[in-house]
């Protein structure tokens, strides 16, 4: 059916994937949305966390009706198979036969315990790429520690710089927020890897790490500790470098701007902008040192013009005035901006479960190759038989018999 | 110095051999300036070309002026992020700009891929902001199914359950650990191996001995529950050190994290074992320093870091050679201020 039709630059490119909650999902976007036919397996036994995580459609819990795992997962043909099913490896092996790329980020060792080790792989495919993604790595003493998200972001180090100074640090709000990291620098590699891939026969693994990638993220504080012995301090939405610098009230319930003034020239423009132009010299304001020295009375000061406003009028005049400024978006406002709604980044598509629903889209445009909405989150194991008998070749009776002792479960 | 005439018939000719060219100028300066993509690509039809501004080439925000702070602002994260309270709490390191930058690595491998199969080059459009946005957890979804908006919950975790916030952000005795319940199987796995650490030292509670893990809702969960799990958990941290509990949580499978500082961080087993820092000379400050050596091990090919960072202009008569300037031409150009 529509599994040959995709165009893209990855048309054609087959991708096995053994994918967990949001970093193997992140990782297959990048080449399902590109027209690679990406083939998830999935078991009813035990369906993918994001499964059964709220919200659900019309709040009735159920694996196909997750809004939190239908909005990653456009683009992708899943396959039920029960790993454990005495009758599975043999379908997977067929599946690795068929796939050029292998991806994974279940725990380390599962892959191993299936059969599924790079060494076996090879023996199976021996140009194959394999893809491993795990919170720690899948080598290396924490290989076993279980990870998620929200266990990531502070052993890589990221709440040391979200809170207040002399107050308790604070997770970043979007929850599991390395879970995005990962999934970019591992498609930029595997990519590198297809190219030479095509150029040398030779296929390889890719081992990424959680953490490691996470790391990348800090690495400006790593550095000054390095060089300078200092560890970083939490300070609240102050910049060194920068004054004013920061989130101020505005008109409404919970609505809040961002500002912030690098330059003597938006300095001015700010001022002139809310009708202060005496304080451009003010002595306590006149220089980015002494704007910093009396950062909080700035701020007040500051505040008290935009309380006046709804963040969108601040933004308007600020941004007209040439000063940074920015209407602080909850989810709604992200959902309707504008400028995201230009880009490609939200996918409207019918589920058969969900109704009209959107996915997720891309994070960045290509002008000649654009990425594209496929096909809808699949249901669990909804192209189980079309992938068995289409891109298997495997006979009517052979998968009834199969799919009768339960593998497809 | 691309705003000479001079110096853009440099930069063309560089354009005619390279792959790449990675540029944040503002949108539409390029175009201005006749070093757009249009005009590129007629020199090097294969060219690909990479653009990260803050809201990207087209739209209504285009113009508009940025900062982390401001991008963040307006990509739905820094609205989440504070406490419960309090105004919304920026990331002080920035993190648009990274988020930019590796989806411009990402873009640029794609029209590489294509144009290695067609000899086509394109245009790359990053936009800080919609980098930032892509990755919301689930606010997108429960906005479209239930017009909920996550607030900001401080150190608290909200979202998983239907009623119950519950707390990550947990005091131990030199530092903070973040920790919550999970469910599943894999959660029944890591907190079963958490209360019998905690019995082992005698600081277990009955109801947590008797609580059937594998069977424990994490969606329809009372608050009186959670507090009846969490509260004993929250006096066994307080009696060790975070490296305490993270060698525990190694060793039994716990699923917590404690706050890492940057020297933590240096010294980590973990990190030490898969050879993660490297050092890197800089001859100029008679330094090493320590950067991260790769972002992805290889079974077939060593992507280790090579070098410091350039100072400005350190291998311009080696580039320049190659497009046949070099000895007085390049001074000159030099002394005029073209390079």
């Amino acid at each position: 059916m529509y599994i040959n039709k995709r165009e893209g630059v990855f048309s054609g490119l087959k991708i096995l994937s053994y994918s967990w909650a949001v970093v193997g999902p992140l990782t297959m976007k990048f080449f399902a949305d590109h027209g690679a036919t990406v083939i998830r397996i999935e078991t009813r036994q035990r369906p993918c966390t994001m499964r059964s995580s709220a919200p659900y459609k019309d709040n009735k819990p159920n694996y196909n009706r997750g809004g939190y795992f239908t909005y990653y997962n456009a683009n992708i043909l899943s396959f039920a198979l029960d790993m454990n099913h005495p009758r599975a490896s043999d379908v997977a092996r067929r599946l690795v036969a068929w796939c050029d790329v292998f991806m994974e980020n279940y725990t380390p060792g599962n892959m191993e315990k299936w059969g599924l080790s790079y060494e076996e792989l090879k023996k199976i495919k021996p140009d194959i790429i394999m893809l491993r993604q795990s919170g720690y790595g899948s080598w290396g003493p924490y290989k076993n520690l279980p990870a998620f998200g929200m266990v990531l972001v502070p052993i890589a180090g990221l709440p040391n710089f979200i809170g207040w100074p002399g107050k308790e640090p604070l997770p970043v709000g979007v929850s599991a927020y390395t879970d995005c990291i990962s999934p970019r620098f591992a498609s930029a590699a595997l990519i590198a890897a297809l190219d030479y891939r095509n150029k040398t026969g030779k296929g390889q693994m890719l081992d990424l790490s959680e953490f490691e990638a996470a790391i990348y993220y800090i690495m400006p504080a790593i550095l000054d500790y390095v060089s300078n012995k200092r560890e970083p301090e939490r300070i609240g939405n102050a910049s060194p470098y920068a004054a004013p610098h920061g989130v101020y009230p505005c008109k409404g319930d919970d609505r809040w701007c961002t500002i912030a003034v690098s330059s003597d020239e938006e300095w001015m423009n700010l001022c002139r902008e809310i009708g202060r132009p005496e304080l451009v010299e003010d002595p306590r304001f006149n220089t980015l040192a002494n704007r910093k020295k009396n950062e909080d009375e700035l701020n007040r000061l500051l505040g008290d013009w935009t309380v006046n406003y709804t963040a969108e009028d601040v933004m308007a005049r600020l941004q007209a005035a040439g000063v940074p400024s920015g209407v602080v978006e909850n989810t709604a406002d992200a959902y309707n901006d504008p400028q995201l709604r230009k880009r490609n980044i939200y996918w409207p598509m019918n589920h058969s479960e969900m109704g009209n629903f959107t996915h997720l889209g891309q994070s960045f445009e290509l002008s000649k190759t654009p990425a594209r909405a496929y096909s809808p989150s699949p249901l669990l194991g909804e192209h189980t038989e079309q992938i068995c008998t289409e891109m298997l070749g495997m006979s009517d009776e052979e998968f009834v018999s199969l799919m009768q002792e339960g593998v497809f479960e | 110095n691309i705003e000479s005439a001079k110096g853009r018939d440099i930069f063309k000719k560089l354009v005619k051999t390279a792959d790449f060219v990675i540029e944040s100028f503002p949108p539409g300066y390029l175009d201005e300036s006749g070093i757009g993509y249009t005009d590129l690509s007629s020199i090097n039809k294969g060219i690909i070309l990479a653009s990260i501004t803050p809201f990207g080439q087209e739209g209504p925000y285009r113009d508009y002026k940025d900062s982390d702070i401001v991008v963040m602002g307006m990509s739905g994260t820094l609205y989440q992020t504070g406490e419960f309270d309090g105004p919304p709490v920026h990331i002080s390191m920035p993190q648009a700009c990274l988020h930019a930058g590796a989806d411009a690595a990402v873009g640029c491998m794609v029209a590489y891929y294509h144009r290695e199969a067609t000899g086509e080059g394109q245009h790359v459009d990053v936009s800080m902001q919609q980098s930032a946005a892509w990755f919301q957890a689930n606010a997108m979804p429960i906005w479209e199914l239930n017009k909920g908006i996550l607030h900001r919950s401080g150190a608290f975790r909200a979202g998983m359950s239907k009623d119950v916030g519950q707390r990550q952000v947990w005091p131990c005795k030199d530092g903070y650990l973040f920790f919550n319940v999970i469910g599943g199987r894999t959660g029944a796995k890591s907190l079963s191996a958490l209360v019998a650490w905690m019995d082992s030292e005698g600081l277990a509670t009955d109801y947590q001995r008797n609580m059937d893990w594998d069977n424990f809702d994490m969606f329809t969960v009372t608050r009186e529950e959670m507090q009846q799990v969490l509260q004993p958990v929250g006096e066994f941290f307080l009696r060790h050190t975070s490296q305490e509990l993270l060698k525990g949580a190694v060793s039994k499978g716990v699923s917590l994290g404690p706050l890492s500082s940057m020297r933590d961080l240096l010294n980590d087993e973990c990190l030490k074992e898969r050879h993660f820092w490297k050092e890197i000379e800089h001859p100029e400050l008679g330094a090493s320093l320590t950067y991260p050596r790769e972002f992805f091990r290889s079974s077939e090919i060593d992507c280790s870091i090579r070098f410091r960072a350039p100072l400005i202009g350190e291998h311009n008569d080696e580039v320049f050679s190659k497009i046949g300037i070099s000895g007085k031409e390049l001074e000159s150009l030099k002394q005029t201020g073209v390079i």
